[in-house]
């Protein structure tokens, strides 16, 4: 029986020759198999043990120590030969599923909000920031809502400049599309007692040739404020908010003295261009008391103001389209762009 | 209306400053400058010429030979297509190097052999106006002190003007003149405004031996005054009158009706000639039209007349004219009158803008009638203006006017608070401050401690309460200095649930591949039928195109000429989707249609699940209550692949396919997965109600069934028998395969689907599954006569 010197040698050298023939190891299972060789039931290490019965105290605690050591490089070794493999499957495996990730099948393409609707959801915003509630009307009206109710009496001059469209409805001429969104008023204070600060964003029609500045239907947003102590510097300052909220701090605004049957005093609002001119964006004014009078509301309690322009333009603004029936036109080469 | 710099300095000659400047105090003052530019510039080069020598070209009939002295002395060769000089005349003379108003730049060149060194020039070519049929002969025209050589400006006296192009609103009738503007200029200006003096000299005849006029409705007519001119000939006016008309965008017709232009834009006052031998006595009546009675106007139209409209008569009551609207056409004056009735009346604004409408006969005049000419002390002002400017042609005025009074607007003064005022405004002036601007415009102020009482000026007929004048005082306050303020409501602004819900259903829309489109709620005639839609859109009165003549009932025909556009371009699967108004017809006792709001998707290429899905989505973004399909034939749709969409009871749209035979009609290629909802009914309706059920802790078990089952059995019987079998423990249903061929006979199909099962409180046993499958299985097989497939 050999010593606990030789048996240690015996261990040396076997952990030598393991460490060549995990290096030589070229897959997990020959690893494996190695394993069983190295630490199994049937190893050199495993057989070592079983002998250390036969030994004398002071080698048996040496060849113990010896084992232990042997075991403890073997499955290091093994560790670490299992880890190379590891890795270099994983590495083989990224190396064979490379992809080119610009090749694109199956895209999901989002759809496109139409531009109009982008624009009145920007108004919205806005003036919800501020304080409004959305308001919205039928596009078939009387004329009461159209025209009388708003203090355009019916030999009024006014009337024929909206170049109205009537529908065959009714007694001729008291049917039509709404020429402006400003019959929404009359009906949200019909229903609603003040304070009012609403705006009304929709399609109007007039009798209007298509086109590339014209359609016979296009969209307007109005707002309505009734309130006690409501004044034109309100309109003043709101109209100025709402501008700087929409377009940007620096665009500036101005009321100029213009004339519209449901508001008195009535202004037009200018906004400054860049080169220092002035757009002139909409309408505006203090609601005439015989406008809130038609709606049962007494003009010496409350006061307001209403103003109105254009969504369309807007669009047709922000993105210099050269041709307004683009908004009509439903082409999806226009469409897709927004 | 159109004004120049120089006409409104005859009105207040202190108006001065910076062009732009000047248009900028319009503008603030309700008076949009339009248009602005520069006028009575003559280009550098157009000098003083007089004609030396006259003689016919040696080789050309069409041009003569011109020696000309452009102030050196020296005799000028040039050639010249006009023969109206003769020797001696001084012309404008184009030098050489002169670029002409047209671009044309003057060079010597050689005619025919003959040098030619410079250009005699006609009036329109240097932007002038003349009564001359070629060269413009400036014998009368040249200022004292005029030399050959001087810059043809400073020769003729000619000044640079500016010319503005004002937006006039409907309730500044005062406006419509060049007096008007002036005025309100110069008190914006701080500057006085004054009207000349018209010194008028007349014949001692009275007027009242040659006209008797009578107003039989004094609410038509407010004032008719009237005279008679003698010695009339109808020439040519003088060319400072027509230039000044040609600048406000009139055409210079003959003088007298030059003159009745003139007088109208410079003071508002329309106007009208009568031919006087065709009224006979001179006697003329006003009154209202009666039934059937009718007129020809001079434009020799024969019109027919309604009561409302206003008339003059002649003494055998014959209408001889529609009053503030058209001259008839037999007093109309021609080259042979020698007298002339010239009248000046205030008409009721909403009674000749009933008969400018209705006849649709608009014009310069009536529009100043339509919004209220001046009723006072202006008639006579123009009366004499006219005279005035007659008497120049040798037209001699009898002595006095024949004034008859009708009814004029109220003139009784207004209260006006000064609270109320600035309370509109948001401002705080005085009533001493609010008092000065309304009187630098011509109001009259009486103080009464905190009120104002005001008497509007007769040539503002559209102000007459307290805010109009409220108006007047902030217009010359100026807008620009009111103080800016943001008001706030007590109640936060925000989106409605339903426009909340509406954005939601948007965006489903967009995140399954939808682009929105918006066509025109407008289709053409037949669009409906064509599209297998009953006939019954509203009209339209006065559509421009037919095509444009009917509004929509369902949103299918404006989708498919949407997909059938993109297709012709060469883009045909397209995936839209719209969000819009239908007008549906008037329900009984209704005057308006039954206006809707519907969503449609259309998914050209595709087939009905697609569109199915699409409903799938929405149902689960608005947790709708109970959404199912029921086969139907739809009209427009697909007989056998479409279904109403029924959402807790009610049908609130349909889902499908495009019926082939409609698409064919409007030229669109393959299948279209369709999809329409009262989107409006929908949103109305319950939805959005979602409850909580606790996740199970316990394993779930999954087993795939597949049924043979008639093409006559819809797949969502199926389903619906597979949950009852299930009960509570069946958590998933999912098809997974339809399959049809060998295997399975002819008008069935199989349909495969797993079944989740899972218990809240247990894991359920094998037992367990074996028993609920089973129970699934029963159900179907009871209920819809499938088979199990094997």
């Amino acid at each position: 029986m050999s010593n606990a010197a030789d048996l240690t040698a015996d261990l040396d050298a076997l952990v030598a020759d393991a460490a060549e023939r995990l290096a030589d190891a070229r897959d997990l299972d020959s690893l494996a198999a190695l394993d069983a060789e190295f630490l199994g039931k049937k190893s050199a290490v495993t057989a070592a043990k079983k002998q250390l019965g036969g030994l004398d105290p002071d080698d048996r605690k040496a060849a113990g120590q010896a084992i232990n050591a042997a075991r403890t490089s073997l499955e290091a070794a093994i560790a670490a030969a299992r880890e190379r493999l590891a890795a270099g499957a994983r590495a083989a495996q990224y190396e064979a599923e490379r992809l080119d990730l610009s090749e694109k099948l199956g895209e999901i393409r989002r759809g496109s909000l139409h531009l109009n609707t982008q624009a009145r959801d920007r108004l919205e915003d806005v003036f919800v920031g501020m304080g409004f509630t959305i308001a919205e009307g039928p596009e078939v009206e009387t004329a009461w809502y159209n025209f009388e109710a708003l203090n355009i009496p019916e030999w009024h001059p006014a009337r024929g400049s909206f170049d109205t469209i009537f529908v065959n409805l009714g007694e001729p001429e008291e049917v039509m599309l709404r020429s402006h969104t400003s019959p929404v008023q009359i009906r949200t204070m019909e229903n609603q007692e003040p304070p009012i600060y609403i705006v009304a964003p929709g399609r109007t029609f007039r009798t209007d040739t298509a086109d590339a500045t014209h359609l016979p239907a296009f969209n307007q947003i109005e707002g309505l404020v009734v309130d006690r102590g409501i004044t034109l510097g309100d309109l003043s300052g709101t109209m100025d908010e709402f501008v700087r909220a929409f377009f940007g701090g620096e665009v500036k605004t101005r009321l100029r003295p213009s004339y519209f049957p449901f508001t008195e005093p009535s202004a037009e609002f200018d906004i400054s261009r860049p080169d220092g001119s002035w757009l002139e964006l909409g309408g505006c004014g203090m609601v005439h008391p015989n406008v809130l009078r038609n709606c049962g509301i007494d003009p010496e309690e409350w006061q307001g103001f209403a103003f109105g322009f254009g969504i369309d333009r807007l669009a047709v603004m922000r993105y210099e389209l050269d041709d307004i029936r683009e908004l009509v036109n439903n082409d999806v080469r226009f469409l897709r762009q927004f | 209306m159109k004004v120049t710099l120089s006409w409104l300095r005859e009105f207040a000659p202190d108006i001065d400053g910076d062009p732009v400047e000047l248009g900028e105090t319009l503008s603030a003052l309700g008076l949009a400058v339009e248009e602005m530019e520069t006028i009575g510039e003559i280009v550098d080069g157009v000098v003083l010429a007089k004609v030396l020598d006259l003689r016919p070209h040696p080789d050309a009939d069409k041009i003569q030979l011109v020696d000309v002295d452009r102030g050196d002395g020296q005799p000028l060769q040039v050639c010249c297509g006009a023969f109206n000089m003769t020797v001696g005349d001084l012309i404008p003379f184009a030098t050489i190097g002169t670029v002409m108003p047209n671009g044309m730049e003057i060079a010597q060149r050689e005619m025919r052999g003959q040098m030619s060194n410079g250009m005699c020039c006609a009036a329109d070519e240097i932007g002038l106006v003349s009564g001359d049929d070629g060269i413009y002969i400036l014998n009368d025209v040249v200022v004292d002190g005029a030399e050959l050589g001087m810059p043809l400006a400073e020769a003729i006296g000619m000044q640079p003007d500016v010319l503005w192009d004002l937006e006039v609103n409907a309730n500044r009738p005062d406006a419509m003149s060049v007096a008007g503007v002036a005025r309100d200029l110069a008190a914006a200006l701080g500057v006085e405004f004054r009207f000349p003096e018209y010194e008028i000299t007349t014949t001692d005849e009275p007027v009242d031996s040659l006209l008797d006029i009578r107003i039989e409705d004094p609410e038509l007519c407010g004032r008719f005054v009237a005279t008679v001119l003698r010695d009339v000939r109808v020439g040519e006016s003088p060319a400072w009158m027509q230039q000044r008309l040609i600048q406000l965008g009139m055409r210079p017709i003959n003088s007298i009706v030059d003159i009745s232009n003139y007088v109208m834009l410079e003071l508002g006052q329309p106007n009208h000639t009568f031919d006087l031998a065709t009224i006979p006595d001179g006697r003329l009546n006003i009154r209202r039209a009666r039934d059937g009675e009718t007129l020809v106007t001079l434009d020799d139209i024969e019109r027919s007349l309604v009561p409302n409209d206003g008339v003059i008569t002649d003494e055998s009551d014959t209408i001889i004219s529609l009053a503030g609207v058209m001259g008839g056409a037999t007093t109309e004056i021609s080259d042979s009158t020698t007298e002339v009735l010239l009248e000046m009346a205030w008409w009721d604004p909403p009674s000749i803008s009933r008969t400018v409408k209705r006849l649709n006969l608009p014009s310069e005049a009536s529009t100043r009638f339509r919004r209220g000419a001046d009723w006072g002390d202006n008639i006579d002002r123009a009366m004499r203006r006219f005279i005035q400017l007659a008497a120049e042609s040798g037209i001699t005025a009898v002595s006095g006017f024949v004034d008859v009074p009708g009814t004029t607007p109220d003139r009784t003064p207004v209260p006006v608070r000064v609270a109320k005022v600035n309370g509109l405004l948001g401002t705080e002036l005085t009533a001493d401050d609010m008092a000065a601007y309304l009187i630098s415009i011509g109001f009259e102020v009486t103080m009464a401690g905190d009120t104002l009482h005001v008497v509007v000026p007769t040539w503002r007929w559209d102000t007459a309460t307290e805010t109009d004048i409220a108006e007047e005082v902030g217009r010359m306050f100026g807008y620009e200095n009111i103080p800016r303020t943001v008001p706030k409501g007590d109640d936060p602004g925000g989106l409605s649930q339903y426009q909340k819900d509406r954005r939601l259903v948007r965006e489903v829309l967009l995140g399954a591949g939808c682009d929105e489109t918006l066509p025109m709620p407008f289709l053409a005639p037949g669009d409906l039928a064509k599209a297998g839609l009953p006939e019954d859109g509203v009209t339209l009165t006065n559509p421009l195109h037919a095509e444009e003549s009917v509004l929509r009932t369902s949103l299918l025909p404006g989708q498919l000429k949407a997909i059938a556009y993109n297709q012709s371009h060469r883009n045909p699967d397209v995936r839209f989707f719209e969000i819009d108004h239908v007008f549906l017809p008037a329900a009984e006792g209704e005057i308006l249609p039954d206006e809707r709001e519907h969503l449609a998707v259309a998914i050209a290429g595709e087939e009905a699940p697609a569109a199915v899905a699409v409903l799938d989505a929405l149902d689960r973004a608005l947790a709708l209550p109970n959404v199912q399909l029921s086969p139907s034939s739809p009209a427009g749709l697909h007989p056998t692949r479409s279904a109403d969409v029924v959402i807790a009871g009610r049908t609130r749209g349909h889902v499908g396919e495009v019926d082939p035979a409609v698409l064919e009609a409007y030229g669109v290629e393959g299948r279209v997965a369709w999809l329409e909802l009262d989107l409006g009914a929908v949103l109305d309706g319950p939805h959005g109600n979602r409850s909580y059920s606790p996740v199970s802790k316990f394993p779930s078990s999954d087993i795939d069934l597949a049924f043979v089952v008639g093409d006559d059995v819809a797949a969502s019987r199926i389903e619906a028998s597979l949950r009852k079998g299930g009960g509570a423990l069946l958590t998933d249903v999912e098809l997974f395969d339809v399959y049809r061929g060998p295997g399975v006979d002819d008008g069935a199909r199989s349909l495969a689907y797993r079944l989740r099962f899972q218990a809240t409180d247990r894991t359920l046993t094998d037992g367990d599954v074996a028993d609920v499958r089973q129970a699934c299985i029963d159900q179907v097989v009871k209920k819809t006569g499938a088979v199990l497939r094997g």
